[in-house]
């Protein structure tokens, strides 16, 4: 059968080096062309230039190693994972390299998206190729100059040594080993022999991080710029009408206030200028389309929940005929709400429009599109747009957007000035792109004991679950299995937030599991096992999830957490889950306070191959698992005639520290190469905090939030 | 426009200004003092974290006008060198992801730690409750002023 396969590289590296007029070596790669699933030169290499480069190694005189990351960090530690899987086979001290952010120049190459947890599973081989070609460059000069067979010369720590016991350091054979043939073929460390790979190292940003130094689009500037605070339609479904601006205009600092499309931009010289101005300028709206109610669009979802309209995703066996046979059915219905992304550092971005170039600088997930669509809208060449990437306070999916880079080049555009677009915390949660509302309904046919049958149902608002979500686990595991979905179109703004879809489905799912052992009577672990040996030697190429590796996290999850073995008032709830490539198993531990659940602690298990940087790793894990028990318990979000309901902090709840449990993490040991951690820590968590509450209340939470659903169950005060 | 003059970080600085201006513009726009965050303007967050007479005071929702008689700490003026005992353990700890918040929490974890150098776990995760982590970086938050304060009491 075929598994979850690391991307090859099995190509040529379009790698290219040069002596530096400085001294020292470059040597320059296109960092997101090599990660691609499947790497391909850009363009014919005899004619690369190094504008075709976006990342570099420079090696110096001195021995010191630069590594220009030009990756988007979102607070997902690739721009420390990343140059570690270099600085392992150039077989460097770590603490000899620098990681700088790399130049930026978007005229010359095709960036990829930072998304879907998938920089390192993609980066593994090219990454640690680039490294090991430029060690083998460095090996052959050293040999040449001491005239022997490089396959007799090792290196440790920057210092080739030959077998005669001399010595030469990087620094003393850059010049020569720049001017050399690029080795085709190089062989890359076993696991092993890892000395930076698997080592706890720190964020790479840490000083400037704990310091307070500018790094995120928030704290960028330039002369000359204005801030612009922007006034938006207050509701989805309402458009601009008319505007006075009197108000707004008499306010000190303020420099022009304009409309743009259907908003109204207030450009002045501060921020706070900008904020204040623009609640004084006095617009007025008309109703453009449906102005939507929460109520409305719910009972759209359960009526297409109800109905026969659905696209089939994936469909195995009958599963008509195994519900018509069935002895037992249980059924079960999973409601969750739009949720806002808040990204802590709200919306921003820098635009210089001028006549000869647009400059846009600031925090985005996905810079090439974005400046591809901001040259349409300008009627601009693509080459004459750049775009240059700040740290971002978080990303969650949000910044994959670009309609803030686009108002900001819009304005500047027009204000024929350098601009940056501040969005307030209520702009940020007013003017969302949101995890769109579902619902899941999911059946199961029992007979003679065993589950014979699985339909998973989805409604969504605007958008369904897409790539290989239908084929997680447990498709395959059932003979007659079926997913549907269908969608009600609405016109509040969707998209990706932190694990589209299964964010909820694994709380839908795996909830429903445990109460699908319930009615079966049989143990909720064994059912999750016996249906992964159904799985095990199958040959659909569809399924990705192992069932060997789910197994395993299970299995290590009921041992790490004492699953059943912990004294009386401890109530423990279970989830397993696969998706971004990498297998969870999460116990949540629960006790009642005042007779009210409180999540203590959650057992985490994770099966993400070989874990790169332990101590990065651990705290996307921590991160997700808390996150996602944050947003399951409070996150709520609704529309009344069209206006988002909560646009601040006072009133939306995000998870805090005194509502925090502690996160026990295990890795699974493993040769296997690595996947990504960004995601695939959050989906389980819902459904262990849902299945301890269960427990412990002998209440099954069926809604998101679960603070609301419990209250509804009066089980809350 | 009124001036005023503020002492941030020991040095005297002034500003002309709006009197309802939140402290936190000032230090960010003004004095590109940029370590201070803009989180949520209604102090909810505590991003904009700062200490105003060694009290952690949300620079939000301060008024620069208010400000004029009080001694000023911003994330920058910490340290000179990242020695501050919070900061070391921050490194030490490895806490941050995306890292947008950390500058109010180190802010909040080392007024709190001044005025209780030897907190139990209850007392640090109540004192650091006001500031929100979208990252939950919250369990090496915890750790990290804990061990803060091994260290300083």
């Amino acid at each position: 059968m075929k598994r979850s396969t690391t991307p090859s590289f099995s190509r040529r590296s379009f790698i290219r080096t040069s002596a530096l007029a400085s001294g020292g070596m470059l040597i320059g790669f296109n960092l997101f062309q090599a990660c691609k699933p499947e790497a391909a030169p850009p363009v014919d290499i005899a004619d690369l230039n190094f504008n075709d480069f976006n990342a570099f190694i420079k090696i110096a005189d001195n021995g010191m190693v630069t590594i220009f990351s030009p990756n988007p960090e979102i607070g997902q530690g690739v721009k420390t994972s990343m140059p570690m899987l270099i600085a392992e086979e150039l077989d460097v001290a770590w603490e000899n390299v620098v990681v700088a952010q790399g130049a930026l120049d978007t005229k010359n190459f095709t960036r990829q998206v930072a998304g879907g947890s998938q920089s390192l599973r993609h980066g593994w081989e090219p990454l640690r190729k680039t490294g090991a070609t430029a060690r083998q460059m460095l090996v052959n000069a050293a040999a040449a100059k001491w005239g022997v067979d490089p396959a007799t010369c090792s290196t440790e720590n920057g210092v080739i040594s030959n077998s005669n016991g001399d010595t030469l350091g990087y620094g003393e054979v850059v010049k020569e080993a720049a001017s050399l043939e690029i080795p085709e073929d190089v062989t890359l460390k076993k696991p092993k022999d890892f000395k930076i790979i698997g080592k706890d190292i720190p964020n790479v940003d840490i000083d400037k991080i704990v310091t307070g130094k500018p790094l995120y689009g928030m704290d960028y500037k330039e002369e000359g710029m204005l801030y612009v605070s922007v006034v938006r339609p207050p509701a989805f479904g309402k458009k601009l009408e008319d505007f006075d601006a009197t108000d707004a205009k008499g306010v000190k600092g303020v420099f022009d206030v304009f409309k743009f499309g259907d908003k109204i931009a207030v450009l002045a010289e501060n921020t706070w200028s900008a904020m204040k101005a623009k609640k004084m300028v006095k617009a007025k709206w008309q109703d453009d389309s449906k102005l939507e109610n929460t109520e409305d669009y719910n009972k759209a979802l359960t009526a297409l929940l109800d109905g026969k309209d659905f696209n089939t995703m994936r469909a195995d066996g009958d599963v008509k005929k195994a519900f018509a046979e069935a002895d037992k059915v249980l059924e079960r219905t999973y409601e969750s709400p739009f949720l806002p992304h808040n990204c802590m550092e709200p919306m921003n971005f820098f635009a210089d429009v001028t006549a000869e170039k647009v400059r846009l600088v600031g925090p985005i997930q996905t810079p090439a599109g974005t400046a591809r669509r901001i040259a349409e809208l300008l009627n601009r060449k693509p080459e004459e747009v750049t775009v240059d990437m700040t740290r971002m306070g978080g990303g969650f999916g949000r910044r994959l957007y670009g309609d803030f880079a686009i108002e900001a080049a819009e304005i500047s555009n027009i204000a024929k000035k350098p601009v940056k677009v501040v969005y307030s915390r209520e702009d940020d949660m007013s003017a969302g792109i949101y995890r769109p509302a579902i619902k899941y309904r999911i059946s199961a046919a029992i007979k003679d004991g065993k589950l014979t049958g699985y339909h998973l149902k989805e409604a969504a608002v605007n958008s369904n679950m897409y790539g290989l979500i239908p084929n997680f686990f447990p498709a395959g595991a059932v003979e007659n299995y079926q997913v549907d979905v269908a969608k009600y179109d609405s016109n509040i703004t969707i998209g990706a937030w932190r694990a589209p879809y299964t964010n909820f489905l694994a709380f839908a799912e795996q909830s429903f599991f445990d109460e699908l052992a319930e009615v079966m009577e049989v143990d909720n672990i064994q059912l999750r096992l016996d249906l992964l040996q159904n799985v095990k030697g199958h040959n659909d190429e569809r399924i990705q999830y192992s069932p060997e590796r789910l197994e395993q996290v299970i299995k290590t999850a009921v041992e790490k957490s004492e699953w059943g073995k912990k004294p009386e008032g401890v109530f423990q709830g279970f989830s397993s889950y696969y998706c971004h490539n990498t297998h969870v198993a999460e116990v949540a531990d629960v006790v009642l306070e005042n007779d009210q659940p409180v999540v203590k602690k959650i057992t985490c298990v994770v099966d993400c191959g070989i874990v790169v940087n332990p101590l990065g790793a651990k705290n996307q894990i921590e991160g997700g698992v808390i996150d996602g028990i944050g947003h399951a318990m409070y996150g709520d979000f609704s529309f009344k005639d069209g206006v988002p309901q909560d646009t601040n902090f006072n009133t939306y709840r995000l998870i805090r520290m005194n509502e925090t449990p502690i996160v026990e993490t295990h890795f699974i040991e493993s040769d296997i190469a690595p996947t990504g951690l960004g995601e695939p820590t959050l989906p389980p968590a819902g459904a262990a905090i849902a299945n301890a509450i269960r427990a412990a209340k002998g209440v099954r939470m069926t809604k998101q939030p679960f603070v609301k659903n419990m209250k509804e169950k009066a089980l809350l005060g | 426009m009124p001036v005023y003059n503020l002492k941030v970080n020991g040095k005297s600085l002034s500003v002309e200004a709006d009197k309802e201006t939140p402290l936190l513009w000032i230090l960010r726009d003004h004095f590109d003092l940029v370590g201070t965050k803009f989180g949520c303007g209604i102090g909810q967050c505590g991003a904009c974290t700062i200490h105003a007479d060694g009290v952690a005071t949300r620079s939000c929702l301060l008024q620069v006008s208010v400000a004029t008689e009080m001694e000023i700490i911003t994330i920058e003026g910490l340290s000179e060198d990242i020695s501050h005992p919070v900061q070391q353990a921050w490194k030490e700890i490895d806490v941050p992801q995306c890292g947008y918040c950390q500058a109010g929490q180190i802010m909040t974890a080392s007024a709190f730690l001044k005025q209780n150098p030897n907190p139990n776990r209850e007392e640090i995760r109540d004192a650091m409750s006001g500031n929100l982590c979208r990252c939950a970086s919250y369990n090496r938050i915890e750790k990290a002023v804990e061990q803060a304060a091994s260290k300083i009491s």
